[in-house]
């Protein structure tokens, strides 16, 4: 009631000071703090509740990665979930026991980020001279290659099966007298810190992306790449950049998603429907939007997890649904309720829920966009 | 490893192939005249795939005998071709129309959003499972030859598109609005001020291509007899990257790059195992691109300032 008062008696709407104030412009520290105090608190967070949200947290750095081709650069890229895949098997590969490398957790990461982002590049360079629609077939293309072939090179990849069991981090290393294997594998807060910790590190990165030479360039590109180049910016080099950082940022979650499941899972984890998923996320929440490519992933994720089974539940208790027929439960709807929601946005708020400034600007002046 | 084994692989390749670029012409023509993937064509076939499985047991087809079976088949064709041209022009009026100033994500992205709706719609039409779509016609070897394999099916997949296309390159070639269609892909404003009425075109090229995908699905029932909700996906995609390998936008390409698409699909099926089908068919797709990407027939389109 106070604050409304204070409002009301300041003629401009927005008061600059007070710890209103603060907490809205520090949104990212708030949330960060927040989320760092909840498993101590929420109990649930030690249980499957805290795989979950981990999981969240994994799906946000997936978003952000995807953010970095769509939202900054505007290149529509169909097929992120091959580099999240890649990640995850190249993880896989040099951390189970099937094979003799066997490396500890931070070293597999790194050289799992670097072949994503040598797959990024080398995938780029002969494709991003391409018009920009024709891109988003490649990549969609790419995702279709890569799918199949972790699928048939059953030697390797383990076929259906995938790749198992990857090991917790920090397996065998004991810090202080805590052995940290058995600590990832018994409580799953420490994936939850591990993820939350790699999510504000990406986080991090984009903002400082965002303000830096090479984040600006990305932007002109996206909104004038002839323009762009006649200022003396390299096009293709800005792609390249740009999707190179995706793919390497893609394949950090890779490695995170592989270690917390502790196995790959199958190749379909990684498939179009995913990669579409992610792009649904990013556009529903905001392109070129840090929070709302986060809140993005956190209402479709909400959705899958929380909405869905509650809906479900809800329609089992009122009886209504004896034969068990698909479209009188709530999740047979999901694929509608997506399409629509994709629609509308794209007709009514084509700039997302929490638009970053730039990009609404140019969505709403209805020009550019090569 | 015979000739006659390459043989008839590359019959089934262009029978296949045939199917592909009746697919292949919606992406296309769509394609050429409003610059949109259209990504929901796939899924638009898949809805007249489960409207021909739905008539077939309503009108009890399985019993008939030949020459109604032929007659019934004709009449699927035409009806499953009205329904999906018909859907088609309706999605483009409700969805795609109020984008057409937008930047080019926007309608791309509906379209992908359509395409899932189409999607939802199939699971509640067909079921989660595949179903199988019944034998219509005999698998009588049409040739004398024990080798070499062409059947009632097969000769169906001929009878149907080779006039399909016959009729669509004459209606382009020939027509007034085929004229107007050639416009408008090349320059929508020139041609709106000489008189075109843009928006009528626009409508007639969906109904024509969702008129071929809907004859498609009939087709495509018959001939692999199991058809699924995600089957859309998977055959777009075959079907967009014959028009894309043809030249995006030129009709004589999206068929050549249909045939070209079944016959790889087949050798590769043939030769290196069906598994890997799906990956060389990409392969070349981003090959193609890479080295020639405006396409087997394209012309080379310049970006616009």
């Amino acid at each position: 009631m106070s604050t409304n008062q204070a409002s009301r008696t300041s003629a401009p709407p927005a008061p600059s000071t007070g710890p209103w104030a603060f907490l809205a412009q520090r949104w990212e520290l708030v949330t960060l703090a927040a989320l760092a105090i909840a498993p101590l608190v929420i109990p649930a967070l030690g249980g499957a509740l805290g795989g979950q949200v981990t999981n969240l947290f994994i799906y946000c750095i997936l978003a952000l990665a995807l953010n970095v081709m769509v939202g900054y650069t505007g290149l529509v890229h169909l097929g992120i979930a091959s580099f999240f895949g890649i990640g995850a098997y190249v993880l896989a590969i040099l951390t189970v026991p099937m094979y003799p490398f066997q490396i500890g957790f931070l070293a597999a990461a790194v050289i799992a980020v670097l072949v994503t982002a040598g797959t990024g590049l080398a995938l780029g360079a002969p494709t991003l001279r391409l018009r920009g629609d024709y891109l988003a077939i490649v990549t969609l293309g790419f995702g279709e290659v890569v799918k199949v072939t972790l699928r048939n090179l059953e030697q390797i990849t383990g076929g259906m099966k995938g790749l198992n069991p990857v090991p917790p981090p920090g397996a065998g290393v004991t810090v202080a007298g805590i052995d940290l294997g058995k600590e990832f594998a018994i409580d799953p807060r420490w994936f939850y810190y591990l993820a939350l910790l790699s999510l504000a590190g990406v986080v991090l990165a984009m903002r400082r992306l965002e303000n830096s030479r090479l984040g600006r360039a990305l932007v002109a590109v996206r909104e004038d790449e002839l323009a762009a180049q006649a200022m003396g910016i390299s096009a293709t080099k800005v792609k390249l950049a740009a999707f190179a950082m995706s793919s390497a940022v893609a394949g950090l979650a890779g490695c995170l998603y592989a270690a917390s499941l502790s196995t790959t899972a199958d190749p379909n984890a990684y498939d179009f429907n995913r990669s579409i998923m992610v792009l649904c996320a990013v556009i529903l929440g905001g392109l070129g939007s840090i929070p709302g490519t986060l809140l993005g992933v956190a209402i479709l994720v909400g959705f899958d997890t929380v909405l869905a089974p509650w809906a479900d539940s809800w329609i089992q208790q009122m009886n209504v649904n004896p034969k068990g027929l698909s479209y009188l439960s709530f999740s047979g709807w999901r694929l509608a309720i997506f399409g629509v929601a994709l629609v509308l946005v794209m007709r009514y708020r084509p700039e997302g829920l929490i638009p970053s400034r730039r990009l609404a600007a140019e969505l709403r002046d209805g020009g550019a966009g090569s | 490893m015979s000739v006659q084994f390459l043989l008839q692989h590359c019959l089934i390749g262009l029978t296949n192939g045939a199917l592909i670029a009746l697919v292949a012409l919606g992406y296309t023509m769509v394609y050429g005249i409003i610059g949109l993937i259209n990504f929901a064509h796939g899924d638009l076939i898949m809805l007249g795939a489960c409207l021909a499985l739905s008539l077939v047991g309503a009108l009890g087809m399985t019993a008939a005998g030949p020459a109604t079976t032929w007659v019934g088949i004709g009449g699927l064709v035409l009806i499953c071709g009205l329904f999906c041209g018909l859907l088609n022009v309706a999605v483009d009026r409700i969805v795609y129309k109020p984008l057409r100033n937008a930047p080019k994500l926007a309608p791309l992205v509906s379209a992908i959003g359509v395409s899932f709706i189409f999607m939802n719609v199939g699971l509640f039409w067909l079921g989660p499972a595949d179903k199988s779509f019944p034998e219509l016609l005999p698998s009588t070897n049409l040739l004398h030859n024990d080798a070499l394999q062409f059947t009632w099916k097969d000769l169906l997949v001929v009878l149907i598109v080779g006039p399909l296309m016959v009729a669509l390159s004459v209606l382009v070639k020939g027509t007034k609005l085929g004229k107007a269609m050639r416009a408008v892909s090349q320059d929508p404003t020139a041609a709106a001020l000489v008189g075109v009425d843009v928006d009528r075109v626009i409508a007639a090229t969906f109904f024509i291509g969702g008129f071929l995908g809907g004859a498609a699905s009939v087709i495509y029932g018959l001939y692999i007899n199991t058809i699924g909700f995600q089957m859309g996906f998977q055959n777009g995609l075959y079907a967009f990257t014959a028009a894309v390998l043809g030249g995006i936008g030129s009709i004589p390409g999206a068929v050549l790059g249909g045939l070209v698409i079944g016959l790889v699909r087949a050798l590769a099926s043939a030769y290196v195992g069906e598994r890997w089908t799906g990956a060389i068919v990409f392969a070349i797709l981003i090959v193609i691109l890479v080295f020639r990407p405006e396409g087997l027939l394209g012309r080379r389109v310049k970006e616009k300032v």
